[in-house]
This record gives C-alpha cells, sequence and structure tokens, in this order.
C-alpha cells in the first residue's frame, strides 16, 4: 500500500494539473494580500473561496485520477495485492499530493505576509485544516462516483452535481425548509441538517473561531446559543472526522465488490 | 492447475458466462479463442479475482481463489491495454512493481530482448503504443511464475518485437510453463499454441488441439474451421 502511495504520489506531483492548483491558490493568495494588507480580511475573504473552490476541485481531481488510473489499477490488482490495498493507496496518493499543494499554494503566501506574527495565526492554521478537511472529503466522494459509474461524463456530471448540492443548493432546500415550517421551533432541526453539509460545517467551524458572528448565519448563530463555541467546535470536528472514516469504508466495501 | 466450475456472471442484463466448465491442468500454450464478447477476457479476469462472479468456483492448485490474493504470486497477467501513469519514467514503473512483487528475474535480459534501455527515463506519457505495450510485456514475463496470462500480447508490436515475443514464449514453454493466451490473430495459434479452447456465448464450444479442430470441421485450415463454427452459430441462434 505505502509503495502504491508513493508512486501515485510521484505521478501526481508531476502532473501539470497540480501545478496549476497550486499556482491557482498561490496568486490567489497573494492577490488578496496585495489589495489589503489587513490579514483579517485576508482570511475571510479566503474562507468564502476556500471553502467552494476545494470541494469542486478536489471532488473533479479525484475522478480524473480514478479515471485515467483505471488500467492501472487492472495491472496492480493482478499482482498479489489486496483490493483494500491498492484503493487505499491510490487514494492516498491523490489526497496528500492535493492536500500539499494547498498547503503550499496557500500557506507560503501566508507565511510571507507575516501569519506567524499575527493574532490570527490560529485562524490561518484553522483555515489551511479546514481546506485540507474537504479536499479530503470531496476526492473521497469523487472516487466513489467514479467507482460505481463506469461512464467518464456520467461521472463526471454526477460530480460537478455532487458539488453543487453541497456548495449551492442545499442551502437553497434548507432556507426553504425555514421558511415553510417558520411557526415551529426550527432550532433543532437545523442543527441536525447542517450536520449532513460538510462545506456549510467548515464554515460555522471558521467563523466560530474568527468570532464574526455576523456571518455565521442562522445555523452558526444557533450552534453558538446552544452549544457554545467549544463544546460547537468539537461537535463539528467530530461530524467532519465521520465525513472522511463513512466514506472511506464506503470505497473499502465498493471496491471488494467490483468488477475490474 | 486451474479447475473452472460451472461458473456464472452477469454484467446487468448481459449473461456473459453461463455455467461454464474448464479444467487448465496441462503446461504447454492454450490458446482462448472465441468472437468478440464471447466472455474470453471476462473468464481470464475471473480467474484473476479481477471479475467478482456470480455463482460457480475458481480453483488454482487446488485452492479456492475467491477472496484471496496470493496465488496470485503464481500468475503473471498480461492486461490487454497498456497504459500506465503517464508522468512516470519506465524505469519508475518497473520499480514501482519491484516493490510490489520482489524478485524479478528475466528484468535485464528482457529490457535487452525489447531494446528498452534507451527508453527508460522516458515518461509514459512520451512513448508510442508500442513501446508501452513492450514495457507492458516485460512487466509480466520479469517474474517466474508457473502461469502465465496473455491477453492479446502482440498489440502495436513491430515485428522484430513480435518474432522476440514468439521466441520467448517456445522457450518458455519449453520450460513446462502454463501458457493461456487470448489472441485474435490465428497465426499466432497456429504457430504457437498446443492446444485451443473455443468460447462460444459464454460457454466452452470445443478443447483440444488445433488439428483435431480442423478435422472436426472437415476444413483445410483453422481460419476456415473457426468461422465455419461462426456460421453454425449464427445460424442456429
Amino acid at each position: 500500500m505505502l509503495q502504491i502511495l508513493k508512486y501515485s504520489f510521484f505521478d501526481m506531483i508531476r502532473n501539470r494539473w497540480t501545478f496549476v492548483y497550486m499556482g491557482f491558490f498561490l496568486i490567489l493568495t497573494v492577490a488578496l494580500f496585495l489589495l489589503s494588507n489587513d490579514i483579517t480580511k485576508v482570511v475571510l475573504s479566503m474562507t468564502n473561496i476556500i471553502l467552494y473552490l476545494t470541494p469542486l476541485l478536489g471532488i473533479l481531481f479525484g475522478s480524473m485520477y480514478y479515471y485515467n488510473s483505471e488500467e492501472f489499477i487492472e495491472l496492480l490488482l493482478a499482482q498479489p495485492l489486496s483490493r483494500n490495498a491498492v484503493f487505499t493507496g491510490l487514494y492516498l496518493g491523490i489526497a496528500s499530493s492535493l492536500s500539499i499543494s494547498l498547503i503550499l499554494g496557500v500557506g507560503l503566501p501566508m507565511l510571507f505576509f507575516g501569519a506567524l506574527s499575527s493574532p490570527e495565526l490560529p485562524a490561518v492554521v484553522l483555515l489551511l485544516f479546514l481546506s485540507v478537511v474537504l479536499s479530503i472529503i470531496f476526492s473521497l466522494l469523487s472516487f466513489i462516483i467514479a467507482m460505481k459509474f463506469k461512464n467518464r461524463i456520467k461521472g463526471f456530471g454526477i460530480s460537478i452535481f455532487t458539488w453543487l448540492f453541497f456548495a449551492i443548493i442545499y442551502d437553497g432546500i434548507f432556507l426553504l425548509i425555514l421558511l415553510l415550517f417558520k411557526d415551529y421551533p426550527l432550532e433543532k432541526a437545523t442543527l441536525g441538517l447542517t450536520v449532513f453539509n460538510p462545506i456549510d460545517l467548515s464554515r460555522i467551524l471558521l467563523l466560530l473561531n474568527l468570532d464574526e458572528s455576523a456571518m455565521m448565519g442562522y445555523t452558526g448563530a444557533v450552534l453558538q446559543k446552544f452549544l457554545g463555541s467549544q463544546l460547537g467546535t468539537y461537535m463539528i470536528l467530530i461530524t467532519l472526522a465521520l465525513w472522511i472514516i463513512i466514506p472511506f469504508l464506503y470505497i473499502l466495501r465498493i471496491g471488494k465488490k467490483k468488477d475490474i | 492447475m486451474i479447475q473452472v466450475t460451472n461458473l456464472n456472471k452477469r454484467f446487468k442484463k448481459n449473461h456473459v458466462l453461463r455455467d461454464l466448465n474448464l479444467e487448465l491442468n496441462q503446461p504447454g500454450i492454450t490458446a482462448l479463442l472465441g468472437p468478440n464478447g464471447s466472455g474470453k477476457t471476462t473468464l481470464v479476469k475471473s480467474i484473476l479475482g479481477l471479475v467478482i462472479t456470480d455463482t460457480g468456483q475458481i480453483l488454482y492448485d487446488s485452492k479456492e481463489t475467491k477472496g484471496q490474493f496470493l496465488y496470485r504470486h503464481q500468475i503473471s497477467y498480461l492486461p490487454q491495454i497498456a497504459r500506465f501513469p503517464e508522468n512516470l519514467t519506465g524505469r519508475e514503473l518497473l520499480q514501482l512493481m519491484k516493490s510490489i512483487r520482489p524478485n524479478p528475474v528475466k528484468e535485464e535480459m528482457l529490457l535487452n530482448l525489447f531494446e528498452l534501455h534507451k527508453e527508460l527515463d522516458k515518461k509514459m506519457s512520451e512513448m508510442s503504443g508500442g513501446t508501452k505495450q513492450k514495457f507492458n510485456l516485460v512487466l509480466c514475463f520479469m517474474y517466474d511464475a508457473p502461469t502465465i496470462i496473455l491477453d492479446e500480447p502482440s498489440t502495436g508490436l513491430d515485428p522484430l518485437a513480435l518474432i522476440a515475443l514468439k521466441a520467448y514464449l517456445i522457450e518458455e514453454k519449453k520450460k513446462g510453463k502454463q501458457i493461456l493466451l487470448i489472441t485474435h490473430i490465428l497465426n499466432l495459434v497456429e504457430e504457437l499454441a498446443d492446444n485451443v479452447v473455443f468460447i462460444l456465448d459464454g460457454k466452452i464450444y470445443y478443447q483440444g488441439g488445433i488439428k483435431e479442430l480442423i478435422e472436426k470441421q472437415q476444413v483445410q485450415n483453422l481460419e476456415i474451421a473457426i468461422a465455419n463454427i461462426l456460421r453454425t452459430d449464427a445460424a442456429n441462434s
């Protein structure tokens, strides 16, 4: 498994698209710093961009990588290797290269513009951490989609729709529910609904810790009121961990039954 | 060494293998023939555990293969399509294979045979189809496994490489290896194969020598014999 991880990582870091990915975040972060030298503002702007873009890029890279590796997976599985080892190795290869390009792309400019000595350091670290977590979650989802659908066009379509769902449609449905049931107490229900969207979870977690409650939205405010910042943070972290563990186990399960 | 009993596999509505029974015990080259979509590749992939079969049993050396992977130490497989991670070099690809499956015994010899030394540091994405197929062959042949399964080994090879491949297969056959060869090129079959397994509609239609197959159809050569079988099958269905 480690060997597969090593070589799929080698393959990925030499991929043109990985550089485009890293370069994009590099330029974006530098540009934001040049626009305003206030690191708090930069972190806030980055929050919004990262929360939407890392899931999209993670899900697209993931399915692209899986589809490109299909023949290679066939070769690997014809060797004396277990299915778990092959799929885990490949997945970790893409997850690690995405994470490293993100950390370098966002982290280097932050370092350069003095994040270390700024009071916003915890927020910067949290932002990096959450962008990595979101990349991991959405590339896991993309692997599931690519493994389930052999047809690439369909797979890409569903990948993009999945992103659209979590990034935009989910909030729409959420608001609709709030509107329809506005006569009832909805605090707990909305909390429950948030759990099913990792993007929402990440946003609330960041804003809880940035202390910008004006931008937290309804669920964030409810969460803070009910759980307080600290307990809320723990709850969100646990939920995000489940968002990684469950899809990962599901990938192994599909892998066991899949015809290559 | 390979024993397949009552094997069934469906892909959605398509019933590919239908109660297929097959025993491959003797060493030597066995050609697996059959029209497109008859189930040749599916059968081979089932033996390797790449395709998960619905019912039936596959034994390798009298041991159940389902859910196992260590038995694949005994098998070298050449996939039909030679596509590797594009940004790895030939050398890295070989290193990767050696790291997951140690003890290649014939790497140097094969690199010489297919004249690959000058291609070792090129990226996979820069190689021609034929060169990739040569690497595919090296990856498959460099281990000393008793069973070798080849899916269309001659695809994209130039005449020199093809001659080298044939000579190599005859050499391996002499060492007592069991070689399973899927191909549509009947010249290759007549030149190399000791036995033929003919699959039709997911079942074994014929298993035995080439000569007997030709005699049975009362024709002059293998090509016509096979064309005859396919025509009668089309007329019957």
